[in-house]
């Protein structure tokens, strides 16, 4: 085959057919790859969210499919509660206007109470035989599965206008974000069955430090789902409070803490909260690390009522975490976190002894969800 | 929820099964012209040996990747036991989590001593996997 030398040099492999078509094969390749080397990688990252959002998918179901099955098991409803399953997992609460930030945090405390009150009424009527702790219960496997119900809905939003934009950025978001997003899917699939039958969770870690030293004393209810006693601890008196279980609950100990410091007149020496807290990667399950402040979760809304009340009379916070992840927060309590709260006891006795005198009078917060652990 | 595993059909398209087709066709080409044009000295020779020993390998690459095990779609449920204690004698009954049980609940009398038993504590254990 005749050939101008120069452009031959574009073609090393001889003069033969097979050599030819190869190198315009190669060639071709790399053109289009070129061209249209993004619509590929595209492609790519779209088969892998398609495969990402299908095990979402599945989660899902089956997490609808397991609140259905115990709310028949534990409620025994007259009628299907399908539909009102169905309802309930696409209910929403829109929250307070911040134009005006002003007094915001009353009106997200009044809607969450809201919230709840319905969320109860809904439950109670879905399963008409069931007791209070399983009403409670039901109630957080129900707002577990709609949590993973939104993460579904949200991941599909996402991919589907990615297909339709063709969005290399959206697509790739999505990919790049997707990792984290199944991570926290799977631990509220794991929920899901610790919620269904009442099993203690990791985040349950506070609540389980304040049941051990409530534990035989009197307790009363100071709050909305909040029980407190008073414990006498290294000489000191301990107004020790967690929420009222051993139904899922998280109750509200900020009203909770505001209501001991009314009582006592502000003459709290200090205020100890204990909670699970999200641990770094490489930390290990259920280390226990000391510090300041209010150790809470949740909207904010507790922790402001508790910085407003100490604030007020100058109260020092002293905050205990146990390290977790978020898998392990929401999933059966790890044996290493149980262990932890004895090692949290010690820390706050140590604590009581260097901070305050004798015969003070102090707060220990044991914060959390306290399914599956009385006091 | 399901604790039986339900394997999802492995992801192996008629798209990509071509385009892997044409990669070995085409590396076996290369590999042939490369080999049959070695002792004439030919300087693209060694070209086309690298082309169809990196083509087959991309392509036994790819089938790998696409024949791999498929994902099992079921949830790993972790084994949780309660265990139960008298405060007495220090007698310890330790079994699998059953529904309605909580810690510190009162349970049966001690078998031992008869005096009040109680939930001590639920939790599961992890088995850190080997890395």
């Amino acid at each position: 085959m005749l050939m101008i030398p120069q452009v031959s040099q574009l073609f090393p492999g001889g003069n033969d057919i097979i050599g030819w078509v190869l190198q315009i094969f190669f060639l071709g390749f790399f053109v289009i790859f070129m061209f249209y080397g993004q619509r590929f990688q595209m492609s790519i990252m779209l088969r892998e969210v398609e495969k990402h959002l299908g095990r979402l998918k599945f989660i899902r179901d089956e997490g609808r499919k397991l609140a259905m099955e115990t709310i028949k098991e534990v409620g025994k409803p007259k009628e299907d509660p399908t539909e009102r399953v169905d309802q309930f997992l696409e209910y929403i609460a829109i929250t307070p206007q911040s134009m005006d930030p002003s007094g915001i945090v009353w009106k997200l405390d009044h809607l969450l109470d809201v919230r709840e009150a319905r969320f109860k009424d809904e439950v109670k009527l879905m399963a008409p035989e069931a007791d209070g702790v399983e009403l409670n219960n039901l109630e957080n496997t129900l707002e577990a599965a709609m949590a993973l119900n939104v993460i579904y809905k949200v991941i599909r939003h996402f991919y589907i206008l990615g297909k339709k934009t063709l969005s290399l950025y959206i697509i790739m978001q999505l990919q790049m974000v997707l990792p984290l997003i199944m991570r926290e899917a799977e631990a509220f699939a794991s929920a899901l069955k610790a919620f269904a039958t009442g099993q203690p969770i990791g985040d349950g870690a506070g609540a389980l430090v304040a049941a051990k030293l409530m534990h035989g004393h009197e307790t009363r209810k100071i709050a909305q789902d909040v029980v407190a006693a008073t414990v006498p601890l290294e000489d000191r008196i301990a107004h020790v409070l967690k929420s009222e279980g051993p139904g899922g609950n998280v109750g509200k100990p900020g009203d909770g803490i505001m209501e001991i410091i009314k009582e006592t007149k502000g003459k709290i020496a200090t205020i100890v909260m204990i909670d699970a807290a999200q641990k770094l990667e490489g930390e290990k399950p259920g280390d226990v690390a000391e510090g300041v402040g209010a150790a809470i979760g949740g909207p904010g809304v507790e922790q402001f009522k508790i910085e407003e009340s100490v604030l007020k009379y100058k109260i020092p916070v002293n905050a205990i975490i146990i390290k977790q992840d978020i898998g392990d927060a929401v999933s059966p309590m790890r044996k290493e976190v149980f262990d932890a709260a004895d090692t949290v006891i010690q820390r706050i006795k140590r604590l009581l002894l260097e901070r305050t005198k004798k015969g003070d009078a102090v707060i220990i917060a044991g914060i959390g969800n306290t399914i599956g652990i009385g006091q | 929820m399901t604790d039986k595993a339900r394997p999802t059909t492995p992801g192996i398209s008629s798209f990509s099964l071509a385009m892997i087709f044409i990669i070995v066709v085409l590396s076996a080409v290369a590999l042939f012209l490369g080999l049959s044009t070695w002792e004439s000295q030919d300087p693209g020779a060694q070209a086309y040996i690298l082309i169809g020993f990196i083509g087959v390998a991309i392509s036994a690459y790819l089938l790998l990747q696409a024949k791999k095990k498929p994902s099992r779609e079921s949830f790993e449920m972790p084994q949780v036991v309660t265990t139960i204690l008298c405060q007495k004698c220090g007698f310890k009954n330790i079994r699998d989590f059953e529904r309605g049980d909580y810690i510190l609940k009162e349970t049966e009398p001690c078998p031992k001593c008869n005096d009040k038993m109680m939930i001590a504590s639920i939790y599961r254990e992890v088995k850190e996997k080997e890395k």
